[in-house]
């Protein structure tokens, strides 16, 4: 018999505040272990949750990017259960009227295009981490994640393969990060998964038993663990190796096999209700507008913009959109000096080979977009030499300059003063009369001895054309 | 006789002296609940009516003992002791102010134990509307309905001491704006109390002590001029079950903090972590927040939730529109603060769930958030905001004394 898999996922991803969801300790990744944290975030009686906007800003954009409706009034909830890594003993969340509903994400693989439906995304917070401590066989907490945003969001069942839910993934990573709702990092945790698969014969619509597997933080573990358990669930029905019941299980990377947690009749009953002391979040007319409007454009449409309206080709467009901030300094750029293919290379060459020495990621770009125009400018307007612009774009990565003013500053302004030139020709013709001799022999290596030593004496700061051309005129009146 | 006092700062005496209950977070003193669970307990931070009353020019002159986590009505439960006078329940608060050691007392009023010391002892308690007082750095138990409230001597005192801790703290997500607050200081304008209009149902559930306070009551208003008229109130009654419900799902959630894993009583007994909370809880935790645990896990479960706990947030929401209606027509409700004038221990080991029971008087003004005053030993609602008038009938009730 032929069986086909139904997939189900719960996504995670921690937003990009500066602070926690309900305190103002800072969200950031990294930090000592219990650094971030207050009598709010430890879970200590007599500190009341006041919700940080932001993190509403952030699920209403993702919402809105994954086409979703927004619950204009939406409430906190709270989520009881008992686990040294949740210091109150209850999780807030939102269980009654979650932020969004009812989206759509489009994916593409190999059999083409295909829509996954989104229940529903929610707010909540992340709860501690347990560092277990194998020399005094004792588990140490760590809060410094505890309150820090997330998103849940929780996709139909409509996943029915490995490929589709890694396709599923990246799209929702390229969307999330794109519009700056999360950097959507597996390896640091900001984004986590539970896979929820069950398995029946193709061309039925009963659901069979459906077991899921929590907190899965990579895409190999994932596409790993979508075929153990598919195969683990046809053996179950086919042969009766295994009995399937309902329940969640622990994925094991290292050994390649999944491990029963807890079943239904163990599981506890998580005791939702409406959280007292945080007020219904109410979105009027002007804050859903304001977050409306910042959203991007989907990376596809601005890469058809880039290859339709600036011309440039498709790898290059395709090379931007791999990062927002990219897309957001080439355009700055562009519009500053109306150059797009200069733009881009600047981008996809310089910039990109800067962030590469520093072991930085590309959503990490931080320069000024217009700065970046403007260097372009003068090195079009050969006021500046590329190797000199190059210099400048590092200064531009340090601090906010203004290009033309460090290079004045700085004297990497080229000379387009041609006595100062001849000058300097005169003087190095006079001073290796072997070189000159030997290029008038035939060899045009000796010329650029010649036009080095002249580049070093003017410090880089004239045109080479120009220079060149002076050179050779020099040589052939000797 | 039981002491009453827990802590006792060592300041220096002054004119300004102002207890705490024991829910109330302050730095100074240790905040325990009235529980083993948080005995010694010390808080990292000071509640914004600490702050408040501090920067004001008050002394925290200690703490009073409550009921384990304020939820018990009769004060019966703390770790420290019941809270007993001449071998009836009482309340610590009262002690305290009758002996004139300290101006006034500020407590959280969970369940409506400060509200039936008062009456018990002769005092002035003023509950203000809900979000009024920023419950920032109190322990809590049912955020929901729980309020600062202040009890004092006289009329005059509470209204000073309300003056000081109202306002909006952005701290407080449940707190009200400041000019919704400031209607609650003294020279904030207000309608004088003309019409008052007596429960009906809830004077008959009370016994005939507390009927003959009532009764006392309306004669004085009769003599200030007030217009006295009986309603049945009967919708009132539905308080008690819905807020008895509210409040345990709500205890319920709040302990559950206390697991013994960060702070608070761990026990000495344990192989696992199972073990460890659970023990924890078991021997730090008194019958009566046991039971309440019990019960509100139950309401709150997914078989429950629906039938109990949704129901009851519909009471209030009920409630609440009954008594805006009310309220259009009379100035104020009079009904008993409490069924009995007093408990022995005894009567409370043979029913525990009095506790319960009594709440039936509190629970009204719990449950929605409305100002009460306790007054010659009988409870008045007002409208939202209407302390001040709530206030000046008691002033007018003691000069009419006098």
């Amino acid at each position: 018999m032929k069986y086909e898999t139904v997939i189900g996922l719960e996504v995670h991803v921690e937003l990009a505040t500066e602070s926690k969801i309900f305190c103002s300790c800072s969200a950031k990744f990294g930090a000592e272990q219990n650094e971030h944290v207050c009598p709010a975030c430890c879970g200590m009686p007599g500190m009341l949750p006041v919700v940080n906007k932001r993190v509403v800003d952030l699920g209403m954009t993702a919402g809105m990017m994954l086409n979703c409706d927004i619950n204009r009034v939406t409430t906190f909830d709270k989520k009881s259960y008992y686990y040294p890594d949740l210091p109150a003993s209850y999780q807030t969340t939102q269980w009654f009227a979650p932020i969004c509903v009812n989206g759509t994400v489009d994916i593409r693989t190999s059999a083409g295009e295909k829509k996954i439906r989104i229940k529903q995304i929610h707010m909540e917070e992340d709860a501690g981490k347990l560092v277990h401590d194998d020399w005094t066989d004792t588990s140490l907490v760590d809060f410094n994640r505890t309150s820090v945003p997330l998103i849940e969001i929780v996709s139909q069942p409509d996943l029915s393969s490995a490929e589709e839910v890694l396709a599923y993934l990246e799209r929702l990573r390229d969307l999330l990060r794109f519009a700056k709702v999360s950097d959507c990092r597996w390896e640091q945790g900001s984004m986590r998964c539970d896979v929820n698969l069950s398995v029946r014969p193709e061309g039925s619509d009963v659901l069979g038993v459906r077991t899921e597997m929590k907190n899965m933080n990579s895409l190999s573990a994932i596409e790993r663990a979508i075929e153990y358990e598919t195969a683990r669930h046809i053996d179950a029905i086919e042969r009766g190796i295994g009995e399937l019941v309902q329940e969640t299980r622990r994925w094991d990377d290292i050994k390649g096999k999944s491990y029963s947690m807890r079943n239904k009749e163990t599981a506890g009953d998580y005791r939702y209700f409406p959280d007292p002391n945080i007020m219904p979040v109410v979105i009027d007319d002007d804050w859903y507008d304001r977050i409306r409007a910042s959203l991007p454009d989907f990376p596809e449409v601005k890469k058809a913009r880039y290859m339709e309206e600036l011309g440039l080709s498709e790898y290059d467009a395709d090379q931007l959109i791999q990062s927002r901030a990219f897309c957001d300094v080439f355009e700055a750029a562009y519009a500053e000096c109306g150059m797009a293919k200069e733009a881009a290379n600047w981008l996809i060459s310089d910039c990109a080979s800067v962030l590469n020495k520093n072991q930085q990621t590309f959503d990490m770009l931080n320069i000024n977009g217009k700065a970046l125009g403007q260097l372009i400018r003068l090195v079009a307007e050969e006021k500046v030499s590329r190797g000199n612009a190059k210099r400048i774009l590092a200064e531009m990565f340090k601090k906010d300059i203004d290009p033309e003013e460090f290079a004045k500053a700085n004297g990497l302004i080229l000379s387009n003063d041609t006595g100062a030139i001849e000058a300097v020709v005169k003087n190095v013709i006079v001073s290796d009369p072997k070189s000159v001799a030997d290029y008038k022999g035939g060899k045009e290596k000796a010329l650029m001895a010649l036009f080095g030593k002249c580049m070093k004496e003017l410090k880089g700061n004239c045109n080479p054309q120009v220079l060149r051309e002076l050179l050779i005129k020099a040589i052939n009146e000797e | 006789m039981t002491t009453m006092k827990v802590y006792i700062s060592e300041a220096q005496a002054t004119e300004n002296k102002v207890a705490l209950d024991d829910m109330i977070l302050t730095t100074k003193l240790p905040t325990t609940a009235g529980s083993r669970m948080l005995d010694d307990y010390r808080s990292l931070f000071d509640a914004e009516v600490v702050t408040r009353l501090e920067t004001a020019g008050y002394e925290i002159a200690g703490k009073v003992n409550v009921g384990e986590f304020a939820i018990d009505l009769l004060g019966e439960t703390s770790y420290y002791g019941p809270c007993e006078k001449d071998g009836l329940l009482t309340g610590a608060a009262a002690e305290l102010l009758e002996r004139d050691e300290v101006k006034a007392v500020v407590s959280l009023d969970v369940n409506g134990a400060p509200r039936r010391t008062a009456a018990l002892a002769g005092l002035i308690c003023i509950k203000p509307t809900y979000g009024t007082v920023s419950r920032y750095g109190t322990i809590p138990a049912a955020c929901s309905g729980e309020t600062i409230c202040v009890t004092a001597g006289n009329a005059e005192t509470c209204r000073e001491i309300l003056s000081v801790i109202v306002g909006h703290d952005c701290k407080d997500g449940t707190s009200l704006p400041e000019d919704a607050c400031e209607r609650l200081k003294t020279e904030a304008e207000r309608t004088p109390v003309k019409k008052i209009a007596v429960a009906k149902a809830m004077e008959a559930a009370a016994d005939e002590a507390v009927r003959e306070k009532i009764e006392q009551l309306k004669t004085r208003a009769a003599k200030c001029g007030i217009e006295v008229i009986e309603i049945e109130a009967e919708e009132l009654l539905l308080a008690k079950p819905a807020w008895n419900i509210l409040m345990s799902a709500e205890v319920c959630n709040n302990v559950s903090r206390y697991d013994g894993i960060k702070f608070g009583y761990r026990t000495p007994h344990y192989e696992d972590i199972d073990e460890l909370y659970t023990n924890s809880r078991t021997e730090a935790f008194g019958f009566l927040l046991k039971s309440t645990v019990l019960f509100g896990s139950d309401v709150l479960s997914t078989d429950n939730y629906w039938k109990a706990y949704d129901k009851s947030l519909r009471i209030r929401r009920v409630l609440s529109e009954y008594l805006n209606r009310i309220f259009g027509e009379v100035d104020a409700i009079v009904l008993p603060a409490c069924g009995k004038e007093a408990y022995s221990g005894e009567m409370v080991k043979e029913n525990p769930y009095i506790a319960y029971d009594e709440s039936l008087f509190t629970a009204p003004s719990s449950i929605t958030g409305y100002p009460a005053l306790v007054t010659e030993g009988v409870q008045l609602m007002g409208n939202m905001f209407s302390e001040n008038s709530l206030l000046d009938l008691a002033l007018m009730f003691e000069k009419e004394g006098k």
